[in-house]
């Protein structure tokens, strides 16, 4: 069910600006691949090409091969739409729709997506809402607004509503920025059982989270301002944060810079 | 010498003079006074003069007193608040008395006959007869032109906001700004010459067309911000759960919004309403009952103020239901315009728990 991401020459533009350069990886199935470096140096920008969302953005092209289990996903005839049905995304802030119950912010992907028989709707609800730790919060109220839950709780609906499409891979944008160590806690938590049914890629701020939740990081940079961000290096989680092969690697983790 | 300073307590930075909490009633009753005293010794008739000297004396006398006891910045503050009390007040008298008057005056023969009979042979010097007519007529018209305007303008906003890029949404975007500008009787003048050339006879659906002219940008305008207010990250969220962008806008971008796009359907139907120059031209105005808008004169509730007003030769009766049927279109666009507020409160993005 989970798919291999491999990423080839892949380059990225705003308009003129040139965002990231020649990047190439692998991303392993049944994993959780973390992303790290400083601000401004691509990781965002690359996490949303791996789902065609940075075309979505005015002026946002790519060059380069994603191969998704062998199909580019920027090949001939390829619909994004059937794409970002493959490879779901969790943002940095929670955003459940307004306008819809808990219940219904869940549904809403099968729902405006057309694919979906009536009586199985409530048990994907169910099914994603246990997937994503949050049944139990919210089991009594499924009728009331999204929006009235508190951050934490958002954010793990927004993980909820992503699974619910029954995507291959699972991209997370900084999903714990906006949220207290406990409700990190829980979604730390709750990567560690995705991983067990996803491709899972997580953009973070935060060095201790990505070694406590991935199993291969890599590292991002860039040589100035204004210059496109590069991949440095990746490989397991264990060799960047104990003996990464890169100085820069090493001046970036131990806070030297960035 | 200095063990003395030293022993007086030192006067507090944090402390000052101030005026009483009465002191701003207190100026602007004086100042009422010494205006309406003013008024009466130099003979000035005008009520308006002696209310506008009040103000002038008010502001004037609440800097200089504050001034003299406060020090200038809470002068300078009083003024201020002084300033925005009586631009409030400038503001609501007119408002106020012009519905009093509209009331008054309109309840006089508003009663439901007036609502449900027409003038038909009644002499407009006679008392007697309605506005049957004119409210269907209205009715009509406006409804066509909002079946017209109201989904054109939604679609159009919808384009500039969600797909519009380069030289083609920027023309739109210019043209919609020319056409808010356009003078109702020019939008009725160019219906006008289209009927004159096709040879046909004053219909209400005319009017309809060239009150949609004049309600399209207002709608296309409204829309358009209540689109931009909707975050892009919803878009997104959307988009990346593999949902096409025609369905993001249909199930996300829209119910979004709703209620702001509603309320600004609303305020356009409530400034078409009491166009007149359009239908003066186009619908004639009929004092029988002719409910079929294609086909005919028909009567309009604006109009019908008017032809009341000035066929009326002086008669008593036709000014009171010209003044009756104010009164009865002020009630409709506040009526509309409460159902939009109910609706834009109803279906507002919820936060409960």
């Amino acid at each position: 069910m989970a798919k291999r991401i491999d990423v080839s020459g892949l380059t990225a533009y705003y308009s003129a600006h040139k965002a990231i350069e020649d990047i190439s990886m692998t991303v392993e199935p049944r994993s959780v691949t973390a992303f790290i470096g400083p601000s401004g140096c691509g990781k965002s920008t690359f996490l949303r090409t791996l789902n065609r969302m940075h075309e979505v953005t005015p002026g946002g092209r790519v060059e380069g091969k994603v191969l998704l289990d062998d199909e580019d996903l920027y090949g001939q005839g390829i619909d994004p739409v059937s794409v970002r049905r493959e490879v779901g995304m969790v943002f940095q802030r929670p955003n459940p729709f307004p306008t819809m119950s808990i219940f219904d912010n869940v549904a809403a992907g099968l729902r405006l997506n057309g694919s979906y028989k009536k009586a199985e709707l409530a048990d994907v609800v169910e099914k994603s809402l246990k997937g994503a730790n949050l049944w139990n919060e919210v089991k009594d109220r499924l009728n009331k607004p999204g929006s009235g839950l508190s951050g934490g709780q958002q954010q793990r609906l927004c993980i909820a509503r992503a699974i619910a499409v029954q995507p291959k891979v699972l991209l997370m944008d900084e999903p714990c920025s906006a949220l207290d160590p406990i409700s990190t806690l829980a979604i730390e938590d709750l990567i560690g059982e995705l991983k067990e049914r996803f491709t899972i890629v997580i953009v973070t701020h935060n060095m201790q989270q990505a070694a406590r939740v991935s199993d291969r990081t890599a590292f991002f940079n860039l040589a100035a301002v204004g210059q496109p961000g590069k991949l440095i290096e990746i490989d397991d989680t264990e060799r960047i944060f104990s003996n990464p092969s890169v100085q820069a690697t090493e001046d970036y983790i131990s806070g030297r810079f960035g | 010498m200095s063990h003395a300073a030293i022993a007086d307590k030192p006067a507090s930075t944090l402390r000052g003079a101030s005026l009483p909490k009465w002191s701003p009633y207190a100026i602007a009753a004086g100042s009422l006074a010494v205006a309406v005293g003013i008024g009466l010794a130099a003979g000035l008739d005008s009520k308006v003069q002696w209310g506008l000297i009040a103000a002038i004396l008010f502001l004037l006398g609440t800097f200089g007193i504050a001034a003299r006891v406060e020090g200038r910045r809470q002068a300078k503050d009083r003024i201020a608040t002084s300033l925005v009390w009586v631009s409030f007040l400038l503001a609501v008298v007119p408002l106020v008395s012009l519905v009093w008057v509209t009331v008054a005056r309109g309840v006089k023969v508003l009663d439901v006959y007036f609502l449900t009979h027409s003038m038909g042979v009644v002499a407009d010097t006679e008392p007697g007869g309605g506005i049957y007519a004119a409210i269907l007529g209205s009715l009509e018209q406006v409804g066509l032109a909002t079946v017209i305007a109201a989904p054109i303008g939604v679609l159009t906003a919808v384009y500039l906001v969600e797909y519009g890029r380069g030289n083609l949404s920027r023309a739109i975007t210019f043209f919609v700004d020319v056409m808010t500008g356009i003078p109702s009787i020019v939008a009725g003048l160019f219906i006008l010459s289209l009927m004159l050339m096709l040879d046909m006879e004053p219909f209400g659906f005319a009017g309809s067309m060239a009150l949609a002219i004049l309600m399209m940008p207002v709608v296309v305008r409204s829309t358009e911000e209540m689109l931009k207010l909707v975050p892009n990250e919803l878009r997104e969220a959307s988009l990346a759960l593999g949902i096409p962008k025609w369905r993001t806008i249909l199930k996300v971008v829209l119910p979004t919004s709703i209620g702001g796009i509603t309320t600004g359907i609303m305020l356009a139907i409530a400034r078409i309403a009491g166009e007149t120059a359009p239908v003066l031209l186009l619908v004639w105005g009929n004092p029988f009952i002719n409910a079929n808008p294609f086909e005919g004169a028909q009567a309009s509730l604006p109009l019908y103020i008017y032809q009341q007003y000035a066929n009326s030769a002086g008669s008593g009766a036709a000014y009171d239901r010209a003044w009756a049927a104010s009164l009865t279109l002020i009630a409709f666009v506040m009526i509309l315009n409460l159902v939009a507020r109910g609706i834009a409160r109803w279906k507002a993005p919820k936060t409960g728990r």
